[in-house]
């Protein structure tokens, strides 16, 4: 009798047991997908594939270090649900650094009315960082005109009111 | 439409010519790019692909400020104004007096780059002061 009652004892934890480990090991792989993207989440051009616990990565990132980042993150996100993961990553040679815009209007009106010195037909105004052109200017010159003016680092160049001749 | 997708052969371009430290990016409804380009055909490649898309830029929804890298110290420029002579002057600004002058077309030397506005050059004749960038051209 008592045996018996240790033996089911025994049959019935282990059963337990397994269950849950069975259940440990098998999340689900969207559960494990969320995880993933939650732990690469500061990466918002990568997409995220799981099946069978095999992680893909897709998507461009900014640098080779990122891409070996996004990947490491990925793996560490569950080290017992992700099997492996395919990395598809696409270096992207676009920087993300943010771009300077000159939005100082009086150092940006001066270096604008310098420029436009040798545009005397060509009338400027400058207001939070853009560049408003009025005036008149021969086709041949536009593109100098625009060049020079893009080269200041403007927020807009506003050419719609310049008469082309 | 996207300004990323209207202008989507220029950005294309601009990836596939090798243009170093290329930023592309939309601020304020306006696509900005930057980077600098390997030698100046590159650069105008550019500018005739974005006046193609844009004519005349009379949309104003781009603003490209591409440099060319060949344009480092003791190179040669090409001097590319409109018609008239190049004025080289004292100092870097307009009001400052004017020392020489270089002729249309005339291949002078790029001493320093003083700021992203004036340029430093030395004419054949020896003639040495600021010349306005915009009207000089590296030559690849």
């Amino acid at each position: 009798m008592n045996l018996k009652r240790i033996f089911s004892v025994l049959v019935v934890s282990i059963a337990l047991l397994s269950g849950t480990i069975a259940c440990k090991s098998k999340i689900s792989d969207a559960d494990l997908k969320a995880k993933v993207e939650t732990a690469i989440q500061s990466n918002p051009n990568v997409q995220v594939e799981v099946k069978d616990g095999v992680v893909t990565l897709n998507g461009t990132v900014g640098s080779d270090d990122e891409k070996a980042q996004v990947e490491s993150s990925a793996k560490a996100a569950d080290t017992k649900g992700v099997k492996s993961v395919v990395n598809n990553l696409v270096v992207n040679s676009i920087s993300t650094e943010p771009i300077q815009v000159n939005t100082n209007d009086a150092d940006l009106s001066a270096k604008v009315l310098e420029f436009t010195k040798d545009f005397p037909s060509v009338k400027t105004a400058v207001v939070d960082g853009v560049i408003t052109v009025t005036g008149e200017l021969e086709q041949a010159r536009v593109q100098a005109l625009k060049m020079g003016l893009d080269a200041l680092n403007p927020k807009k160049v506003d050419m719609s009111g310049l008469i082309v001749k | 439409m996207s300004l990323q997708s209207k202008y989507k052969v220029l950005i294309d371009t601009a990836n596939a010519s090798g243009i170093e430290g290329l930023q592309v990016a939309e601020m304020d409804g306006v696509l900005q790019i930057r980077g600098t380009a390997p030698n100046a055909d590159v650069k105008n490649k550019l500018w005739d692909i974005y006046n193609q898309i844009d004519p005349n830029f009379l949309s104003g929804d781009v603003v490209m400020n591409v440099d060319v890298s060949t344009a480092v110290s003791g190179s040669q420029v090409r001097v590319i104004t409109e018609s008239s002579n190049l004025n080289i002057r004292k100092g870097p600004g307009t009001d400052q007096p004017i020392v020489g002058k270089a002729a249309k077309d005339e291949v002078i030397t790029l001493i320093s780059r003083a700021n992203d506005q004036w340029w430093l050059v030395r004419t054949k004749d020896g003639e040495e002061g600021y010349c306005y960038a915009q009207y000089l051209e590296p030559i690849a």
